[in-house]
């Protein structure tokens, strides 16, 4: 309990781009392991599928492998292998209960695979207390977000150092 | 003469049939789908039968009602034809086990079948079509240009690289506050808007080929619809018609442009019977229907389009595809493992997304 209540990370900032929105995703995706798992919400259109899909492929690019990354709403759950270990990239946009996401199978994804939740309220007493979670918003400027960064855990001591310059640059690339 | 039951698991729906191939072509003796009738409206997208055990349930009544139906024993059968994937793979197992159960006990040879050549095949099962064909798959989950060669070669000429249409319809009808499921709801409000109003981008309609984006459409409407609010304080009857037609007439913008570009390209193929066939729920919409018909008129190509209920999921089309494999003596035991992730096309490099990454690669 008080290990999970220690907060690592609670910050806010401006995306101003899509590519910063790359940017901060492959960083991210960068220092994860298995036993990870990221929480996105925000409204429909905020950008948490771009951020979804940007990581996904930078954990796919690290292995020189290029693969469909196909909206989740409909399958549920999508599944990459990569060397990183096993990614679960699920939209519970759709469910109405917790018991499917039992039945979805993410309660033990939790723990063996790098997991990535869209609409993760849905989650409810099954949301792993020690996720990142990212809430991304839109804002005044049609192409940038405001993005919230909170965590809470040991395991994201890694994040240490890797918004360094996210937040001023309007490009990063 | 070949009979086969059919079988289908894979997504929200359980389903089975029987398909019949006589002298006199092909004929669907029977065809069952348990939904998944559940529309939650309110909720803003259809409620998926997720439960391995909700399929695993229902599946035997399918198959004995499809039998029954049919009038037919299972010792009637030639074969039996499971989806084995794409899908949720809960779903996917519970069909497999029971047709692997079924065939064990009737003595009959089990064929696994991609759901998605079910779909791609079902022209031929309902008009007979030669390969090759061209195929526009389009629905909730799926958008893809691929031509049909064969029961089991299909290349792939492009698709979306992030949201199927389907998608981009329903989640339009949850931003402006319309039922779901939202094609149906959206068309209606869009037959009587102005599709000129609004200015949506043609998502990569700049880029070559027939690779397609609906992601950015959704936002787009948001910051219309917005802007509308931001103005007059809320929007009025004739606001969301217009936002619907604007929204519609993008997509078919897209579908339309990119089914030219498809078409250029299968010309190449040197079909004897030039066909296009469009097949999922999106293509029952009538604006976009049209479209396709002309855009097919004008290149003197026939035109297909599926019965709405041979289009959307439905164990017909596996039956049928079990047929194709056993007539082209193409069933593979390995084809029976379960699968989440299966792609029609091999040989073609993945989508790429619109990241940095995506278009230096």
């Amino acid at each position: 309990m008080t290990r999970a209540e220690t907060p690592i990370l609670e910050t806010t900032f401006v995306l101003p781009s899509p590519m910063a929105t790359d940017t901060l995703a492959e960083r991210i995706a960068e220092v994860l392991e298995p036993g990870d798992t990221i929480l996105i919400d925000g409204p429909i259109g905020a950008g948490k599928s771009h951020f979804c899909r940007a990581a996904i492929r930078h954990l796919l690019d690290r292995d020189g492998r290029q693969e469909n990354i196909p909206s989740p709403t409909f399958t549920l759950v999508q599944t990459y292998e990569t060397g990183a270990g096993e990614v679960w990239h699920s939209d519970l946009y759709r469910l109405t209960d917790v018991s499917q996401v039992l039945e979805l199978g993410l309660e033990e994804a939790f723990s063996s695979a790098i997991v990535l939740v869209e609409w993760p309220d849905r989650l409810g007493a099954l949301a792993p207390r020690d996720a990142l979670r990212i809430s991304l918003t839109p804002t005044e400027e049609a192409e940038a977000r405001r993005v919230t960064l909170s965590a809470s855990g040991a395991r994201w001591r890694k994040l240490a150092g890797i918004l360094k310059g996210l937040a001023t640059e309007p490009h990063l690339d | 003469m070949t009979i086969v039951l059919g079988l289908e698991s894979s997504c929200d729906d359980t389903a089975a049939a029987i398909v019949r191939l006589g002298d006199g072509g092909a004929e669907i003796l029977s065809s069952v789908v348990y939904g998944q009738t559940a529309l939650h409206a309110d909720f803003g997208g259809v409620v998926p039968e997720i439960a391995a055990r909700a399929h695993a349930e229902k599946i035997d009544l399918c198959v004995e009602e499809a039998l029954t139906k049919a009038g037919l024993g299972l010792g009637a059968m030639d074969a039996i034809a499971v989806t084995s994937g794409p899908g949720l793979i809960g779903g996917v197992l519970s069909g497999v086990m029971c047709a692997k159960g079924l065939g064990a006990g009737a003595g009959l040879p089990v064929i696994g079948v991609n759901h998605l050549a079910g779909h791609a095949l079902t022209p031929r099962l309902t008009d007979g079509l030669r390969f090759p064909y061209l195929m526009l798959l389009v629905s909730g989950g799926h958008c893809q240009f691929l031509i049909v060669e064969g029961p089991d070669r299909f290349r792939r000429l492009g698709g979306t690289i992030d949201d199927a249409p389907g998608e981009a319809f329903d989640k339009t009808a949850k931003l402006l506050g319309l039922p779901q499921p939202g094609g149906p709801a959206v068309e209606g409000e869009a037959r009587l808007g102005d599709p000129a109003r609004f200015a949506f981008p043609r998502p990569l309609l700049d880029r070559e080929g027939c690779d397609m984006s609906f992601s950015g459409l959704k936002t787009a409407l948001l910051r219309a619809r917005d802007a509308v609010v931001a103005e007059k304080g809320g929007l009025t009857v004739q606001d969301r018609r217009d936002l619907c037609a604007g929204f519609q007439a993008a997509v078919a913008d897209v579908l339309t442009e990119k089914s030219r570009r498809a078409l250029a390209r299968y010309r190449g193929a040197g079909a004897e019977e030039p066909a296009f066939a469009v097949a999922g729920g999106v293509a029952a919409n009538t604006a976009l229907r049209a479209r396709l018909e002309g855009l097919c008129a004008d290149t003197g190509i026939r035109f297909v389009a599926p019965p709405l209920a041979l289009c959307t999921d439905n164990a017909a089309m596996i039956a049928w595809a079990g047929i194709e494999k056993l007539r082209a003596g193409a069933v593979d035991p390995a084809d029976l493992v379960a699968r989440p992730r299966w792609p029609l096309d091999r040989a073609q490099p993945a989508l790429l997304g619109s990241g940095k990454k995506g278009a230096k690669a």
